[in-house]
């Protein structure tokens, strides 16, 4: 069935305006910018990984000089940072993905209790594996 | 400054009409504060003793028609199971529905969800559908099968999710969330077979992937349908049935 | 044309688009394609009151059940006003009907073996009520609704109220319809028209209905000069909240609820009505029919055995022995409206009831196949009266009513207006009129003496009194001499909202005007009835009397604007009038 068509042009509707700080008005919208802006910190994690396995990779100079300037303030406050974001983009990534994905076993839906805690298990497992690898 | 004596409690009310105003105003109204009385007890209040063109949509009374959705205090909600004394002392501001245009007063204009809901092919699409004769008995459908789909079947069109979605707002022509919930529902119901007819639709650009999992419209569905949920979910179905058509030779798919 | 007096021209038009509505849309578009079909509504169809129906669909599957215990059981329910033709026709399509909507997505709830379930239900012999947990009407709504979809080329007029039928030599040509968005006023012209708008709940100050069920289609067919048939029978469901009116379903009774006055006792056992079983009896105690629960709560009331709450006299629901899990999975919405609403958890605490206006037995008087006597006017659902519920219909019958009735209203016409010629030049001198009467003497009528809230308070109040669970003679004059007085005063209601843009304030007001003539109806053909049948009980009269009141009551609108009454005769097939048994 086709509705009957819209409002007519004599009786014009008002169309409010977003303003560009829409975003400011609730909590959670703000948090759901931060949460998207954590990915250009996901980002530059991803390169600074990038830049540090290339300097191992090149010599043991090119290691030092890349700890150096690891050490800057600058970088140090940059990475401090990022951390907060990748923890922020990890918490909620994580208490999103049940919503995302529905798991059935025969007719049990697994409860949204164990994906998470099944994610936080994973996090913790693979990253005391890599802190033992990079303590060895 | 209190903005009401103790039994009485203050609406801001959003009044616009089309012929004189440009713009919105607010108009305000003390309303008796009983504690059986939502907002929408409150606006019929004004309407019957106050001020008789306060216009605004209602028919149930008990949140499953899905006619009374506006914004109280900043939030979409059904007014009808809304309670006045959650707000006490007041005021309480009521305006139409976000990210809709403003018809009337309160009532905002859905053509837009109307014309989409159709696109999304919202019935039992069956692989033998030139078949004349139905048949005879139901087509089995277990308990468990049903659970499958079952919250996606309880939206009532109130439209509370469009005006949460910021993305609908800045892009009306996004699908937005009741629709995708509605096509996701049509897939999981082991009694259909369209989902093929549906995924073009659902993977173009103004569907799915326009959602960026705010996740708002889930915040303020009243029937718990969780449209964000269906919309992630759809979003997997589409990039997995792209990879397959990109993998496979036509005849495999 | 679309900007003049006369907007479209269609084969055939709906108005109203519930499930009867949407049923006869689908059935004309699957069996006629060719023909030009439109439905009006003033709201958009998923607002439908049927949205609200909870219980179920009753259609016989079960192997040890039968189409003539259905029968038997409607026929009795209605204290044998029922035709029975009708009755038979209605049972035996009701499956086909509940079997075609499964097939259209509806999610009926299951058995363990992916068959679909039944439950029991009040004055039924046997389980036969399909349900969608405690959601069925919102669920066949919307399966009705999307299916509707699939059929692009059904014109919808959403949110456009019908003020008029055009009628011409005693045929109907269409209407003349409110854009409420628009405010344009303009004509409609079909060959046939189909009334599926509902019933008048609103007439009455407690009600189950939702504020759009005011009676328009019945209204507009009596303006017309098509009769209304057994308008005094008007059904007050037993369980009710308090304040809100808001529907507690008779599943909830059907789950094994129990009904218990004041002092925790369950009453309905001094009434005729079977004694108590822990599990529910079929056919006995609170699963009686409705007309007779909602009159033992009235006894109860006046021995003093009732709970008082500041929004009057209630009894009370007990589910608390059902268990969390059954109401959980049962009657979950049960659960949802007593938290919100009665901020009460039954599986805790018990529920306070009490009767409330639900449903119209009454309407347009129709054939079959939903013909009324005027040619090219057809009426389904609750806004027509086959009739198959005669002076008490059961719960669970009135959906598959919808259905059954739908269709045939569709198809019948549908076959008409293959038929029919066009509408004649002199309706649009009748929807210019109209259009007149509409803008110049209720927009163009200035501030008036009299308010449109304070008349429908003082219209619902005296209906509450005349025409009640229990009716007198001097009851029903008094309260229709205050009618009279209220039409006279209704003419003088000045509307503020001189806005053409969605204007609820005339809308209301033309939404009074059929209130007050259907109020009107009930109460002319209540006070001819003397004597006591299903939901029409009289104090003066308290018999049934088949001798002299086996019939129906037709009322016809004199041209003056009077009514006058005649008997229609029941149709009586396989089961001679008896007496009405329930829990013996």
């Amino acid at each position: 069935m086709s509705p009957s068509g819209g409002t007519p042009t004599d009786l014009r509707p008002y169309r409010p305006r977003i303003s560009t700080w829409w975003w400011t008005r609730k909590r959670s919208y703000i948090v759901f910018v931060l949460r998207e802006l954590s990915s250009v910190f996901i980002a530059w994690f991803v390169v600074f990984l990038v830049l540090l396995v290339y300097a191992i990779g090149q010599s043991e100079a090119a290691y030092r000089n890349f700890l150096d300037w690891a050490s800057a303030p600058w970088v140090i406050a940059l990475n401090v940072l990022s951390l907060v974001f990748v923890l922020l983009h990890t918490v909620t990534w994580f208490a999103l993905t049940p919503q995302a994905m529905e798991v059935r076993i025969d007719d049990w839906k697994v409860p949204g209790f164990h994906i998470l805690a099944g994610q936080y298990t994973g996090l913790v497992v693979v990253s005391l594996f890599v802190l033992w690898l990079v303590t060895l | 400054m209190t903005s009401s004596t103790a039994d009485t409690i203050r609406l801001r009310v959003s009044r616009y009409r089309p012929e004189t105003d440009s713009a919105p105003h607010f108009d305000e109204y003390d309303v008796p504060l009983r504690k059986e009385w939502t907002v929408l007890d409150g606006l019929n209040h004004v309407k019957n003793e106050i001020d008789t063109t306060l216009s605004f949509r209602w028919s149930c009374r008990m949140g499953i028609c899905g006619s009374c959705g506006m914004t109280v205090d900043g939030e979409p909600k059904l007014t009808c199971g809304t309670f006045l004394s959650d707000y006490a002392p007041g005021p309480v501001t009521v305006e139409p529905l976000a990210n809709f245009p403003v018809a009337r007063d309160l009532v905002v204009d859905i053509t837009d969800f109307l014309q989409k809901l159709p696109r999304v092919s919202p019935w039992i699409i069956r692989p033998d559908e030139h078949r004349d004769v139905e048949p005879e008995v139901e087509y089995l459908q277990t308990p468990g099968q049903l659970d499958v789909y079952r919250q996606y079947s309880m939206c009532i069109n109130c439209m509370l999710c469009y005006s949460a979605c910021p993305v609908y707002g800045l892009d009306p022509e996004f699908i937005g969330p009741a629709a995708i919930a509605l096509a996701e529902r049509y897939d999981l119901d082991s009694r259909d077979h369209g989902t093929s007819r549906r995924i073009d639709v659902l993977g173009a650009h103004d569907g799915v992937w326009a959602c960026t999992f705010v996740g708002e419209c889930t915040k303020v569905c009243p029937k718990h349908v969780d449209p964000a949920s269906a919309i992630q979910r759809y979003k997997l179905k589409t990039a997995l049935h792209t990879v397959k058509a990109f993998l496979l030779p036509r005849g495999a798919r | 044309m679309s900007d003049g007096v006369v907007r479209a021209a269609h084969d055939v038009l709906i108005v109203g688009g519930g499930a009867a509505g949407l049923r006869a849309a689908i059935a004309i578009a699957e069996t006629e394609p060719r023909l030009d079909v439109a439905l009006i509504s003033k709201v958009y169809p998923m607002r439908s009151h049927t949205v609200s129906a909870e219980g179920g669909a009753a259609g016989v599957i079960a192997a040890d059940d039968s189409l003539d215990q259905h029968c038997y059981d409607t026929v009795s329910g209605s204290d044998w006003l029922g035709d029975q033709d009708a009755i038979e026709a209605f049972v035996r399509e009701a499956p086909e009907e509940l079997l075609q909507l499964e097939h259209w997505g509806c999610p009926w709830s299951r058995r363990p073996d992916g068959r679909v379930a039944v439950r029991a239900f009040g004055g039924m012999k046997n389980m036969r009520t399909w349900f969608a947990a405690d959601k069925t009407g919102f669920h066949m709504l919307h399966a009705l609704f999307q299916t509707s979809l699939k059929y692009p080329e059904v014109r919808r007029y959403d949110e456009e109220f019908v003020t008029t039928l055009l009628v011409d030599d005693g045929r109907v040509h269409g209407v003349v319809a409110i854009g409420l968005m628009s405010g344009r006023i303009q004509a409609i012209t079909a060959k046939s028209v189909i009334l599926c708008t509902g019933g008048c709940g609103k007439a009455f100050p407690f009600t189950t209905n939702a504020n759009i069920n005011t009676g328009d289609g019945m209204a507009l067919a009596y303006r017309a000069g098509a009769p209304l048939k057994d308008m005094e029978f008007v059904q007050y469901h037993p369980t009710g909240l308090p304040f809100t009116g808001i529907l507690i379903t008779e599943a909830a009774r059907a789950e094994g609820g129990w009904l218990l006055n004041k002092d925790g006792y369950r009453y309905l056992q001094d009434y005729d009505l079977g004694t108590p079983t822990p599990t529910p009896k079929l056919r006995s105690m609170e699963l009686g029919p409705r007309d007779r629960l909602s009159q033992a709560f009235v006894h109860e009331m006046e021995k003093g055995r009732t709970g008082q709450t500041p929004y009057g006299e209630v009894t009370y629901l007990d589910l608390r022995h059902l268990g969390e899990k059954l109401i959980d999975t049962k009657l979950p919405f049960v659960r949802e409206l007593c938290l919100k609403y009665e901020r009460i958890d039954p599986v805790r605490e018990l529920i306070p009831v009490r009767p409330v206006v639900h449903y119209m037995m009454g309407g347009v008087s129709t054939d079959l196949d939903g013909a009324t006597p005027m040619l090219g006017l057809y009426a389904a659902g609750e806004t027509a009266c086959v009739s198959i519920n005669g002076a008490n219909r059961l719960g669970s019958n009135s959906l598959p009513e919808c259905l059954v009735f739908g269709a045939r209203a569709g198809r019948a016409a549908a076959e008409h207006a293959t038929a029919a010629s066009g509408p004649p030049p002199a309706v649009e001198a009748q929807a210019v009129d109209e259009i007149r009467r509409l803008e110049h003497d209720l927009l163009g009528g200035g501030t008036g003496t009299e308010s449109i809230a304070g008349i429908r308070e003082e219209m619902q109040t005296t209906m509450e009194g005349a025409a009640g669970i229990f009716r007198t003679g001097p009851e029903m004059e008094k309260g229709a001499e205050t009618l009279t007085e209220l039409q006279e005063r209704v003419g003088k209601v000045g509307i503020a909202d001189t806005s053409r843009s969605f204007n609820t304030e005339l809308l209301a007001a033309l939404e009074l005007a059929n209130m007050l003539d259907l109020s009107e109806c009930i109460l002319a053909a209540g006070r001819q009835r003397e004597e006591s049948r299903g939901a029409h009980q009289r104090t003066d009269f308290p018999a049934r009397d088949d001798e002299r009141f086996l019939t129906h009551l037709l009322v016809h609108r004199n041209p003056d604007g009077t009514s006058r009454i005649e008997r229609h005769p029941v149709s009586i097939t396989r089961w001679p009038p008896g007496e009405r048994v329930y829990g013996r």
